[in-house]
């Protein structure tokens, strides 16, 4: 007996990279289910606020329903605070909606960027239901698991952050310190190159890269184009 | 214990561990993938031979096992076969119907003709009871004429003018469909082919990077690999990558020295050449 599904995977990626004074988020724009293409020229970025911008990937279906009720949280949280939502807000409100549904949840998987209060970067990371945490960097999504490694690599700094454990006596690199001492444009480059990368391997990854740059003189976007196969 | 016999392996395939294997899926055993080819391969009849095409990517799931893989297999000097499916099963079953066309060949003094190939596929994949999961397009041209053939894992077989299989053959079809018809030229033939598999390509997204193409008429057989490259890698950073030491990071070094342990005979013979 076939029980109906809610879900549908609909593939691609989301990288986020936080700077000391800006944001690098980028998401590839190809909409699929099963086999085939639906779209070649879907945007995954949303902006929840000026300097927030929340890309997700995962059922498409879900993610406009969340960008839509985020959305409208938003401007409530306006009209009863005077003022507009900082990322650092936003990221727990975006966490607290998807906790709210634990139990029949969002099939997102989503990286709020943007600055914070400070003007510095900053990157959340979720899990379908709500787990977030800040970091200085993250992908997700079908093409998630090519990437990492690789920001890993070139993002973890050793020099930045040490901490002694007493059971392992090891050196660790911590993720959320690594706000990346790259320079914008060297941001960019490396994310465009992991993309490039990820499209190779991953058969739900390519057609067009989105890339949106949050700084203090406000939101640049650009595209470049991926595989089509 | 009397009364069973240890019967002699009789060939094909060994059940016995089916019942295991139900029961560990069932208690949560994530079975491993099989390498399938996720595949547009395609052939169509013109008016000198036949032409096939095929494009190069494999893939294991979502991810992409091998970019530039060779999906058209040598069957016969002048047959060869396209294979959809299980890449395992398509590259073993061609493999051994074409040994079992050379020594026939030994035996008659003859060429081979395409029906034998057919022949011999279909009825190993129908004694395999689609087990043996391959679906391929067999083309080529023998003292009968051009024949182009698909056979279906189950040992099903149907004769074409033109042809499609694999998961981006609905792409293709709808190529062929629309612009073949009878007594194509050599060129025309090609670029149809072609054109029929950069649509499984950009569509389909289990086919992807090359086109193979293979050309086959009366004493002369054609394999362009790689006949057209549309998908170059976009963006390379020019900067490279260094991967210094200390980027990676080390959890733990133990290091453990061997002990040398060296004999030294005393006198002994010398070393024989």
């Amino acid at each position: 007996m076939a029980r109906f599904d809610p879900y549908e995977n609909n593939g691609g990626t989301c990288v986020a990279v936080a700077g000391a004074d800006y944001c690098v988020v980028a998401a590839d724009t190809r909409l699929s289910v099963g086999y085939s293409i639906l779209s070649r020229d879907h945007s995954k970025i949303a902006q929840l606020a000026d300097k927030c911008v929340l890309a997700s990937s995962g059922f498409q279906g879900d993610i406009k329903a969340l960008q839509k009720a985020l959305a409208a949280k938003e401007l409530i949280y306006e009209h009863n605070n005077n003022k507009k939502m900082s990322c650092p807000a936003m990221a727990q409100l975006l966490s607290n909606t998807l906790y709210y549904k634990r139990f029949f949840p969002y099939y997102t998987f989503n990286v709020l960027a943007g600055l914070d209060t400070q003007g510095k970067g900053c990157v959340f990371t979720y899990d379908a239901v709500g787990s977030y945490e800040r970091t200085g960097y993250s992908a997700q999504g079908t093409g998630s698991a090519l990437m990492m490694p690789v920001l890993d690599n070139q993002l973890k700094s050793l020099v930045l952050s040490y901490c002694q454990l007493r059971t392992f006596n090891t050196k660790l690199l911590l993720v959320q310190d690594a706000v990346t001492p790259l320079s914008e444009s060297d941001a960019v480059d490396l994310v465009k190159d992991v993309f490039a990368s990820a499209t190779e391997r991953d058969i739900y990854t390519g057609d067009r890269l989105e890339i949106v740059v949050i700084n203090s003189s406000g939101t640049h976007r650009e595209c470049i184009e991926l595989r089509k196969d | 214990m009397t009364g069973s016999m240890d019967l002699p392996a009789k060939g094909g395939f060994n059940f016995d561990l089916c019942r295991r294997n139900n029961m560990l899926e069932k208690n949560g055993l994530k079975l491993p993938g099989f390498l399938k080819t996720g595949t547009t391969i395609v052939g169509l009849v013109f008016q000198d031979g036949v032409v096939l095409g095929a494009d190069t990517r494999a893939t294991e799931g979502p991810i992409v096992a091998d970019k530039n893989c060779e999906k058209i297999h040598f069957m016969a000097p002048n047959i060869y076969c396209c294979g959809a499916g299980t890449a395992a099963d398509t590259e073993a079953v061609t493999d051994m119907v074409s040994s079992q066309l050379q020594l026939h060949r030994y035996a008659t003094g003859r060429e081979s003709r395409v029906i034998t190939a057919l022949t011999l596929l279909k009825s190993h994949l129908f004694r395999y009871q689609g087990h043996v999961s391959a679906a391929l397009v067999l083309g080529g041209v023998d003292c009968t004429g051009p024949h182009l053939h698909t056979v279906y894992p189950h040992g099903s077989t149907d004769t074409l003018p033109f042809a499609t299989m694999g998961s981006g053959s609905l792409a293709a079809m709808s190529v062929f469909e629309s612009r073949f018809k009878e007594g194509l030229t050599r060129e025309e033939g090609i670029e149809l082919v072609s054109d029929a598999i950069r649509a499984g390509i950009f569509n389909d997204l289990g086919s992807g990077s090359n086109v193979d193409v293979c050309v086959i008429t009366k004493g002369k057989t054609e394999y362009l690999r790689n006949h057209q490259l549309p998908n170059p890698r976009t963006y390379a950073s020019s900067k490279g990558f260094s991967f210094t030491k200390g980027q990676t990071e080390v959890l733990s070094t133990k290091i453990i020295p061997l002990k040398q342990k060296v004999e030294v005979a005393e006198g002994g013979d010398a070393m024989e050449e």
